[in-house]
């Protein structure tokens, strides 16, 4: 089991001819994702190795049954090609780019509203089901198939980090994902959570947070309610000054709110086992799974 | 990116929101001819810097006679300001706006952001303009007003209805508000503002309605089609090695601590900074060389945590994603080579080639120290700047 991909996902690539598109596209492919369709305009009718490229995402989902987009759209494009794949009803949406305006996102969030379509992102490293499909830019081979364990995080390379040292450990994974660093995005923690607590599979879940907006707060309140299974997190971002852009648009302390302190006592308060030293988070895991 | 207040009034200016009648002055003789061109007494010279709290600090004084005005600017101009936002070295003054003082009956507060949470832009309102807007929220939650508006569908008369009634404004009054929230909102959309703050908007005895204060802050992620605003950032106000990294797209931010850290994605440079500080030293600064930095990214990256004289030692740590590890060895020994290395440099590398990375390290006869895992590294960079 895992959690909104496995080996039947049906990927398409929107943006598949670009440097970005082109380069993940085959790792996707080696990883053995069944990339089954690209989108460029003006580009259809062409092949990306042996997957075929259409003009839109509608003759793409058409022809092929794709039903996951993975976006490389560059940012002054990509809220649009993420409304695209909503107006075909794709079913999951994984948007890579990095650097897309906040209106823009706030534009596509509210049009989202009620559509069928769930997104991944954007700013983020994508989604991998360990041993069956990955979309997204995440190195595929630190990466342990079979569960127990689903891992959520707002960060790319931090992620990475924690996935290697649990399969260093000998622990596997069922669903390993990345929300994204913007200030808006599509999936939250508590999406995420809901769907970890009700995948038979997975055992225990890992939570990576960092500074700013209330996300992590959130996710600790639903995991209070709502989950039964053990949550171990982590908060980067404990020597960030206040009012400066940590690297992702959405990390910056304002004002006295979204500090990692203060992230991190509500999370001990939910209950969640909160680690606070990233050099042993493996042996950290290994304790309280 | 920040702009100052001149140049947020500006901004209003050519939208039609009224602000007080005001010019830039960069020289107290300057301010003094302005100040002439203003007419009349009171005049008020606030310093402009890249900062909140000036007037706390000393960066906003009322003139009322032109001498005044001349002492009033050479105490600013020239010198550093410290406000509760600038840290204890304070920011130097280049500009003073000279600007016409008002007759004040009442101060109100107004802002306008992105809310993250729900999607939604929020315009926060409050009669208790002219303070500290967090910690009026804190100690009367009950003075703010808070109104959502779905972007799709835009701001509409109802909206500024809530906020004018919430104000308890008058009849009269109401009206012209809500012209000015109608106008405030079009701004905050057209230049894709991510912050828009009036503190204080004034009424006058002549019943106007005056922006005596404005900031403004862009999302520097739609800097590409603002390109209007971006003739106001001002690279002054700005750490010099910050205005270097940008020029290579390098997320740099410089920090007070002595171990220069280099690393790959934004969570992870975070999560290394903290191992540094837990380990008993201060990061020099932040630097996420991004997940799909090439050799020179990697090199300039180097070369400008080195060119800060106050950095002890570097540790570098690269999780090799996207960025290859043999991608980072090679541009590490180049810039080691070109610059030279004056200080003791810790390397960990993890994930896809780090064996040909570690070989190019080893091979390159450069005194560089291999860590075998994160808590060796932040163990060993805080011993040696320990020392």
């Amino acid at each position: 089991m895992s959690i909104f991909v496995n080996k039947e996902t049906r990927l398409l690539v929107q943006g598949i001819t670009g440097r970005e598109g082109q380069f993940h596209t085959r790792q996707c492919i080696e990883y053995g994702t069944r990339v089954v369709a690209g989108v460029t305009p003006g580009k259809g009718g062409q092949t990306m190795d042996d997957v075929p490229v259409f003009n839109s995402v509608r003759e793409a989902v058409q022809e092929t049954g794709a039903n996951c987009s993975m976006i490389f759209v560059p940012p002054a494009f990509a809220a649009n090609a993420i409304r695209e794949a909503i107006d075909e009803a794709v079913d999951l949406i994984v948007a890579i780019t990095e650097g897309i305006p906040v209106l823009d996102m706030m534009r596509t969030k509210n049009y989202l509203q009620g559509k069928r379509s769930r997104l991944i992102g954007p700013n983020c490293p994508g989604i991998i089901t360990p041993g069956q499909c990955k979309i997204g830019i995440m190195p595929g081979f630190i990466h342990k198939p079979g569960g127990p364990i689903g891992v959520v995080s707002r960060s790319g390379t931090l992620t990475y980090e924690v996935v290697h040292q649990l399969s260093t450990k000998g622990i596997g994974q069922t669903t390993c994902l990345g929300i994204g660093g913007d200030p808006v995005n599509g999936t939250n923690f508590i999406d995420c959570l809901k769907a970890f607590e009700e995948d038979a599979e997975t055992k225990g879940i890992v939570l990576v947070g960092e500074i700013g907006g209330t996300a992590e707060e959130d996710a600790a309140a639903y995991i209070r309610e709502k989950v039964n299974k053990p949550v171990v997190g982590f908060v980067a971002g404990l020597s960030a000054p206040p009012g400066r852009r940590m690297g992702h648009a959405g990390a910056i302390v304002s004002g006295s709110s979204g500090t990692a302190q203060s992230k991190i006592a509500v999370m001990k308060e939910a209950g969640i086992h909160v680690c606070d030293n990233l050099g042993r988070f493996g042996d950290f895991c290994a304790g309280v799974f | 990116m920040k702009i100052h207040e001149y140049q947020a009034k500006e901004l209003f200016r050519s939208h039609h929101i009224p602000v007080p009648e005001g010019y830039v002055a960069t020289s107290p003789d300057d301010a003094c001819t302005l100040a002439g061109r203003l007419g009349r007494f009171p005049v008020v010279i606030k310093a402009q810097i890249h900062a909140g709290g000036r007037g706390k600090g000393g960066g906003v004084k009322i003139a009322g006679s032109l001498d005044e005005v001349r002492r009033a600017a050479e105490a600013i101009l020239g010198r550093p300001l410290v406000t509760p936002q600038t840290g204890p070295k304070g920011k130097k003054v280049r500009k003073v706006l000279v600007e016409q003082g008002l007759d004040i009956v009442q101060e109100l507060y107004v802002s306008i952001i992105p809310d993250r949470s729900t999607a939604k832009i929020m315009i926060i309102a409050s009669r208790a303009g002219g303070m500290d807007i967090e910690e009026v929220a804190a100690q009367h939650p009950e003075k703010i007003i808070r109104v959502l508006i779905n972007p799709l569908a835009g701001i509409e008369s109802d909206h500024c209805r809530e906020i004018a009634a919430g104000l308890k404004l008058t009849d009269s009054l109401a009206g012209k508000f809500s012209s000015l929230i109608e106008k405030l909102y079009g701004l905050f959309i057209e230049t894709d503002c991510s912050l828009l703050e009036i503190n204080p908007l004034v009424i006058t005895a002549r019943e106007e309605l005056i922006a005596l204060d404005a900031k403004v802050e862009i999302d520097d992620n739609a800097l590409f089609r603002q390109k209007d605003v971006l003739k106001f950032r001002d690279v002054d106000e700005e750490d010099p090695l910050e205005v270097e990294a940008s020029k290579y797209n390098l997320n740099y931010i410089n920090l007070n601590g002595n171990v220069g850290n280099m690393v790959n994605g934004a969570g992870l440079a975070m999560a290394t900074m903290d191992l540094i500080k837990s380990a008993g030293a201060e990061p020099a600064n932040f630097l996420d060389v991004g997940g799909g930095a090439n050799e020179e990214m990697v090199e300039n990256g180097f070369r400008i945590i080195l060119s800060d004289s106050n950095v002890k030692g570097v540790l570098i740590n690269i999780f090799g994603g996207i960025l290859r590890c043999d991608v980072l060895a090679e541009g590490v020994v180049k810039a080691a080579r070109k610059t030279g290395i004056n200080v003791p440099v810790v390397i960990r590398l993890q994930g896809t080639n780090v064996e040909k990375g570690r070989e190019i390290l080893a091979a390159s006869g450069l005194n560089l120290i291999t860590a075998k895992d994160l808590s060796d590294a932040a163990g060993k960079i805080a011993e040696i700047v320990g020392k």
